[in-house]
Parts: structure tokens; C-alpha cells; sequence
């Protein structure tokens, strides 16, 4: 009886453990299907953007609506978070006595990090959510494949412009997000806390360096591809109706604000010289 | 039955999504001119014929002739050259919401063909008058039109590159027995002024019996029956008899039972 048991158990454990293999097994080659798809999709949507034909008025589009219509939001937010930065440096420096290097912390901060990575964060939701949506509802009411049998590219016609317009607008965007938010901490500065106004900005002045603006624009070029791409990508492969595009939508603001963060690191790294 | 090269010839061809078989080898053949209805119950594999002649799904294996030349694997620039003599009418109509009526009707043209606005725009407004819509409807968006409506526009925007190769899919789904006539009686029209060669998909037998010249029928990827439409009736075949006549009792079994 015993090793009758025994040998029920040892079966059970056998196909307990077959399954387990299995699940492993689908989900690791899962990943290495999406990611395949993925980087398939990447290297496609880049191609197409230095091949012609161009669909300009589809490229006017997006860049009306990836830089003027994103001003808003992305001025509002630099501009606040150049004020917090004054005053939460101020709560910091004055314990030491180091009020002097406040628009120094101020135009730094912003230049070489808040500036894209708030802007970066902004414009996914705004734009890569709204890429996603737009993409993906087409998708499922067959008007990408009406793009096709149409004789037109889909990738080219909705694809290309969309990633040209992020990667060249973000950094026009973060540039103007740069000035409100030094701006937003000489008001500040100047109207709370006192400082002149001339020392303020020459303070400012001082000991920016080009490259700390110029780490920035890069930052936001390759924020802005990755938003973009994110929403095209997620968009374009999305599934059944209305819950497949509200899928879409979330994957495509969450893995572009994941991928924002982890590529600010790695640019910064790039950057950082001793 | 003729020594001509057939428009559209398909032979074993065989699809799979994952380890899921739609397409088991499906062979049918349209003549030029003539206008092929497939038949079969949602989930056979109709939507996924029409996709793999169009390039939109590749087919895994099997051949795929347009006027006698293999086409199932062509890729860019020569699936481009290829798809300039199709038109298709989508079951949803898919008309681009962010364009008005004669924009998506002039799509092609404009796009693929660079023709001016203005000549376009003529174009459009004379091929909404084809399927019986006014100039007036050409500005508007079709957000502001009814289903039927954008059903015509959808058809007059298949037709508006004058293709020699239109495929319909379920043009009469979703819409009221008056007007899927009225879409039935434009079909059959537009195809012949045009001269075109038709493949419509539908599982509307009334539709079918209008539009088609040969009937196909399509049962878990294969094509079980094919003939003139007039021999619907009588094939002989007891899967078309339930299907033609509707019935839920016979030799097609519905998933959703077995379950």
C-alpha cells in the first residue's frame, strides 16, 4: 500500500513539475517573442524614416501637436518645479550658510535633469498615451489595413512622423522648459526669499556650461523617441476592442516612463566626467 | 474550363496563429471578371483568406497567383505594386476618422498616385455620385454619417483608383435589409462598370445570391464546395444545405456547444 502511494505521489510531483517546466517555458519564449517583435519593429520604423516617400502633412501634424499643444503642460510643469527647487535648496543651503549657490543648484537641476526628465514624463503621458489610443483604435476598426490596401505604407504614414516629430521637438520643448523653470526659481528667489535680482541671474550665468545644456537636449531627444516609439508600438500591435486599446494605452505610458528613467541614468552616466 | 490564366489562384494555401490551424489548404480560383462569394461560418477562416492575397498575414506555405504570378512572399516596393490594383471594403467600413468623406475617398489617388486636390477632390465627388451619395456629404467627417452611409463611402473609396481587383468583406453585416440590398445592387454595378474581378466573404445568403457569380464554401480552412451560384440549391454537399438553409441541427457542429 505504501509504495502504491509512493507511486501516486512521485506522479503527482511529476506532473506538477511538467507544468511549472511548461509555464517557464511558454513565458521565457514569450519574452523572447515580444522582444524579437519589438526590436523588429524598431529597426523597421527607423529604416522607413530615411526612406521616401514623406507624408508631410501627416509630419506638420504631429509637430503642431507634439510641440505647441505639449507647451502648456510642459511649461507649467518646469515652471513650478524650479520654484520647489529654490525653495527646498534654500531650507538646505541656508544651514550651512551657502544661500550664494541657489541659482547655481537651481540652473543646473533644471538644465541637466528636470528639465528632460519632467518634460519626458509629461509628454508620455500626454502624447504617448494619445499616440497609443489613436493607433491602436485604427488598428481594431482595420484602418491600418485599409492603410495597406490602399497602397500606403502604415509604418511610413502614421509610424515615421510621429518618432521624427519626438525626437526633434522634445528637445525644443525641454530647451523653453529650461528658461521657464530658471525663470520660476528667480521669482522665487527674488520675490520670497529676497535675493537682488541681478546677482541672482548673474549667479546663474556663472557656471553653466554649454555641455550641461547641451546633456539635456540630448536627454530629451532620446526621451522623446522612446515615448514616441513606445505608443506607436504598443498601438500598432494592439488586440480586441475597447479593453485591447486601453491595454495599449497603459503599456505604452508605463514601459516609456520606465524606459525614461532607466535611460536617464545610463545618458547621465555617459555624461558624468570626474 | 477556359485556357486563360486565372486572376487569383490559390493552391494549399495554409495559415497558423501559434499552434491554432485557420487555413488548412485552401485552393479556389477566380477568373477575371468574375465574382467569387465565399461562404462559411464566422471563425472558418474567410477574414484570413482575403488577408493573406493582400500581403496583411503571410501565408505559411501554399501559392498565391495574381494573373499567374506567385506573390505569397513579395515584401515592400513589388507588394506596393501589386496592391495598386486592389481595392477592399472593410466589414467595419475603416474609413480614416481624421479625414473628411472625399479625403479618404481621394486616399489613394492623393497619397499613393500624388494627384493634386483639386482633380481629387472632382474624383471623389464623382464616385460618392456612383454610389448614390451627394456632393454636400464630401465635407463632412464620417463620425457625422449613419452606418450605411459609410458603408457607400467605404465602397466608393474601394472603387476610386479604379482597381482591377476588389475584395468585399461582409459588405451587409450590421445593416437593415433595405439598405444591404441597396449596397448589394451597388456592388454588382460598380463591379461591372469596372470591369473588376470580385471576392466578397459573407455569411448573408441573400447577398451572396446577388452578388455572386461561382459560390465557395469555406468549413475549418478548406474549401469543401465550389460552384456556379445557380447549383447552391442542389450541390449535394449536406454542409452547404445546413448552412445555405440556416439549420443549428446537421453535420457542422458549433464550438460553443461542445463545451
Amino acid at each position: 500500500m505504501s509504495q502504491e502511494q509512493l507511486i501516486q505521489i512521485r506522479d503527482l510531483v511529476k506532473t506538477k513539475l511538467l507544468k511549472l517546466c511548461q509555464l517557464l517555458g511558454a513565458a521565457t519564449l514569450g519574452f523572447f517573442q515580444s522582444t524579437g517583435a519589438f526590436a523588429f519593429f524598431t529597426i523597421r520604423s527607423v529604416s522607413h524614416c530615411i526612406r521616401p516617400p514623406f507624408y508631410m502633412s501627416q509630419f506638420i501634424r504631429q509637430f503642431i501637436d507634439i510641440g505647441y499643444y505639449c507647451l502648456p503642460v510642459v511649461g507649467l510643469t518646469a515652471l513650478f518645479s524650479g520654484m520647489v527647487l529654490a525653495l527646498q535648496s534654500y531650507s538646505g543651503f541656508s544651514r550651512f550658510s551657502a544661500e550664494g549657490a541657489i541659482a547655481t543648484v537651481v540652473v543646473l537641476s533644471m538644465t541637466r535633469e528636470l528639465g528632460p526628465v519632467m518634460a519626458g514624463l509629461m509628454v508620455a503621458g500626454r502624447i504617448g498615451a494619445s499616440i497609443a489610443a489613436e493607433l491602436g483604435t485604427m488598428r481594431v476598426t482595420e484602418q491600418i489595413d485599409a492603410l495597406t490596401t490602399l497602397s500606403t505604407n502604415p509604418i511610413k504614414y502614421l509610424v515615421v512622423p510621429r518618432i521624427v516629430a519626438g525626437t526633434a521637438m522634445l528637445p525644443a520643448l525641454v530647451l523653453l522648459a529650461d528658461i521657464i523653470g530658471v525663470f520660476g526659481g528667480f521669482l522665487v528667489s527674488v520675490y520670497r526669499l529676497d535675493f537682488n535680482a541681478a546677482n541672482y541671474v548673474d549667479q546663474t550665468w556663472r557656471y553653466l556650461e554649454n555641455m550641461d545644456v547641451i546633456s539635456g537636449l540630448v536627454k530629451a531627444s532620446a526621451f522623446g523617441f522612446i515615448v514616441t516609439l513606445m505608443g506607436c508600438y504598443f498601438g500598432f500591435n494592439s488586440k480586441g476592442g475597447a479593453q485591447g486599446v486601453g491595454a495599449a494605452t497603459t503599456n505604452a505610458v508605463v514601459s516609456s516612463s520606465i524606459l525614461i528613467l532607466i535611460s536617464n541614468y545610463l545618458l547621465t552616466g555617459l555624461f558624468f566626467a570626474k | 474550363m477556359t485556357n486563360t490564366v486565372p486572376k487569383i489562384e490559390l493552391k494549399n494555401v495554409r495559415k497558423a496563429f501559434g499552434g491554432k490551424k485557420v487555413l488548412n489548404g485552401v485552393d479556389v480560383s477566380v477568373e477575371k471578371g468574375q465574382s467569387l462569394v465565399i461562404i462559411g461560418g464566422s471563425g472558418t477562416g474567410k477574414s484570413v483568406t482575403l488577408k493573406c492575397i493582400l500581403g496583411i498575414l503571410e501565408a505559411d506555405s501554399g501559392s498565391i497567383k495574381i494573373d499567374g504570378n506567385e506573390t505569397r512572399t513579395l515584401q515592400g516596393r513589388k507588394r506596393d505594386v501589386l496592391l495598386d490594383e486592389f481595392g477592399m471594403l472593410f466589414q467595419g467600413a475603416a474609413l480614416f476618422d481624421s479625414l473628411p468623406v472625399w479625403k479618404n475617398v481621394s486616399f489613394k489617388l492623393m497619397q499613393a498616385r500624388r494627384m493634386p486636390a483639386k482633380e481629387a477632390k472632382d474624383i471623389a465627388v464623382h464616385k460618392l455620385s456612383q454610389v448614390g451619395l451627394g456632393a454636400d456629404v464630401a465635407d463632412l467627417f464620417p463620425a457625422e454619417l449613419s452606418g450605411g452611409m459609410q458603408k457607400r463611402v467605404s465602397l466608393a473609396r474601394a472603387i476610386a483608383a479604379d482597381p482591377k481587383i476588389i475584395f468585399f468583406d461582409e459588405p451587409t453585416t450590421g445593416l437593415d435589409p433595405i439598405m444591404a440590398d441597396v449596397i448589394n445592387d451597388l456592388i454588382v454595378k460598380c463591379v461591372h462598370t469596372l470591369g473588376a474581378t470580385a471576392v466578397s466573404i459573407t455569411h448573408d445568403m441573400a447577398s451572396a445570391r446577388k452578388i455572386a457569380d461561382r459560390i465557395a464554401m469555406i468549413y475549418q480552412g478548406q474549401i469543401i464546395w465550389n460552384g456556379k451560384k445557380e447549383d447552391i440549391d442542389h450541390s449535394g454537399n449536406e454542409y452547404v444545405d445546413q448552412f445555405i438553409n440556416g439549420r443549428a441541427e446537421g453535420p457542422i457542429q458549433m464550438q460553443v456547444l461542445k463545451h
